[in-house]
């Protein structure tokens, strides 16, 4: 095997530490590089949990999608956005309906560029009428959080929460854990986001995910991240889940992952997300590049996001050559892996639009070797929202 | 875990060899497959293919990430192991037992006595 296979560091800088970097190393983590970060990709777990879950990316993601797992994603941005009338000065960067999102209730959006391209994408919650919460990539928080000071009026201020963790707690009994902490929590619709008490630590609940599965996201201040993560994972339904599982149970719910499969030359309509686009907006298209979207929208896009399955066990990885039966190209795997709940390989990726029917075969190229693969539906898995 | 013998060695690209006669028998070893993590997938050479040293004749993938194993000698392949193609997990139970590769018929037992021995490897880990 190449040396590369093994884990390496290519930061020249130390990495930043999340509040919970020590309780992931007490917990049998073992952390890697991400986005600038010490993050747990997966655990080799000891005691209690080791009865709970064997640990390793396969047995977290199994775990996660038969429980519940506990995800420490505190390396992603959180900020609040106040100020008079904050919802209609944030849609000048967003093509999402902001305005009308309702106090409690939270949406995922995009910032986009001039072109349509895709700066970042991000959960908007509305905390309450000239008060918005921000959930940003962690890979993206600077230029983001740079673009909104630049781009947002000055009476509009920008506050980032550095100083808190973020927990998620993904799977179809988070909601049964969560309501031994709080019944409010529980009972929170799916995007639903409340600031509520969990075991005397003051939260900020949203009902949401990056799983696919029933969740909850939890903002914490950092002081307390490690005493609710002992809460959480007093339950018995509860382990903590790496970021190994948690990019395999997102390739398998078909959502994307910024700098693969959505990016600043990637449009929402290329990426499938013409969903985002809120109605209202749609009149006025008055969104950083809307003309080009409504454009795409009329008039298709050359390319469109798909989901992939190839033949056999071999997975195709980002950066996959996909080839039509012509011979002629027909485009690029952008996340690629194995899908445990699948059991097989699965993949997302840009096709030509005259491909990107579902059944169309493909081929793709993978270490030199063709392998046959069809066109799917997404997601892999089927969401199990609480709706 | 595999005995400890004076007849196997180690290369830098963590696999083992194991010489009976003129047969090698080749896997990766335990700290790899500790590395890689859960297996979901491996690709064995073709039987009767004549390998150099170095070259890439197998591929191990985890859910994260595929990686190359190499013949770590010159000579022809004369067995494979299928039972890991059908069940990639035994690799990560039994590295370095019943997680066996393939077997090579070498060119030159002298190249196996100068690969890195239990000592070699073990202090070659300590400085990963």
């Amino acid at each position: 095997m190449p040396q590369n296979a093994l884990p390496d560091d290519p930061t020249p800088v130390p990495l930043l530490k999340t509040p919970l970097d020590a309780w992931h190393r007490r917990h049998g983590a073992r952390m890697v590089p991400f986005a600038g970060y010490a993050m747990p990709v997966q655990y080799d777990f000891t005691g209690d949990l080791a009865a709970r879950c064997k640990g390793g990316v396969m047995a977290e993601h199994l775990h996660t999608r038969a429980n519940a797992g506990l995800f420490d994603v505190s390396h992603m941005g959180q900020a609040t956005l106040s100020g008079n009338a904050v919802a209609i000065a944030l849609e000048a960067l967003v093509p999402g309906d902001i305005a009308g999102l309702k106090p409690g209730r939270q949406r995922y959006t995009l910032f986009t560029n001039e072109a349509g391209g895709i700066i970042d994408d991000l959960m908007v919650a509305r905390l309450a009428e000239d008060h918005l919460f921000l959930v940003v990539n962690a890979s993206r928080k600077d230029t983001d959080f740079t673009h909104l000071a630049v781009n947002l009026p000055g009476h509009i201020t920008v506050t980032r929460h550095d100083d808190r963790a973020l927990l998620a707690l993904q799977g179809p009994r988070a909601a049964t854990v969560l309501s031994r902490l709080s019944p409010e929590a529980a009972a929170l619709p799916f995007m639903g986001v409340a600031a509520l008490t969990l075991g005397g630590i003051d939260c900020l609940v949203s009902r949401s995910g990056y799983t696919g599965e029933d969740g909850f996201e939890i903002s914490v201040p950092a002081a307390d991240a490690e005493a609710l993560a002992n809460t959480l994972t007093a339950n018995d339904e509860v382990v903590p889940v790496g970021l190994g599982a948690r990019d395999s149970l997102r390739l398998e719910a078909g959502l994307c992952l910024y700098g693969n499969d959505i990016d600043e030359l990637t449009t929402p309509i290329e990426a499938g997300l013409n969903w985002v686009i809120g109605k209202r907006r749609k009149q006025t298209w008055d969104f950083p590049g809307g003309l080009v979207v409504r454009d795409q929208l009329d008039n298709g896009t050359t390319r469109r996001r798909v989901g992939i399955r190839p033949d056999g066990r071999a997975s195709a990885r980002a950066q996959t050559t996909i080839m039509a039966d012509d011979g002629t190209e027909a485009g690029i795997v952008t996340s690629g892996g194995f899908g445990p709940s699948v059991n097989g390989p699965v993949a997302m990726g840009y096709v030509r639009k005259d491909l990107a029917d579902d059944g169309t075969k493909l081929t793709l190229i993978v270490r030199g070797k063709t392998i046959p693969a069809t066109i799917v539906p997404l997601p892999f898995v089927p969401h199990r929202y609480s709706r | 875990m595999a005995n400890k013998s004076a007849d196997k060695r180690y290369t830098k690209d963590h696999e083992w060899i194991v010489l009976d006669g003129d047969i090698a028998t080749v896997g990766i070893t335990d700290h790899a497959q500790e590395q890689l993590g859960d297996l979901v997938h491996v690709e064995l050479p073709e039987l009767e293919r004549t390998v150099a040293e170095g070259e890439t004749v197998a591929v191990v993938e985890s859910v994260k990430a595929a990686s190359d194993v190499f013949a770590p000698l010159a000579g022809k392949v004369v067995e494979i192991n299928e039972t890991i193609v059908e069940d990639p997990s035994i690799v990560n139970s039994d590295a370095e037992g019943e997680g066996w590769f393939f077997r090579i018929e070498i060119d030159d037992t002298d190249a196996f006595e100068a690969l890195l021995d239990q000592d070699g490897y073990d202090e070659y880990l300590e400085t990963l």
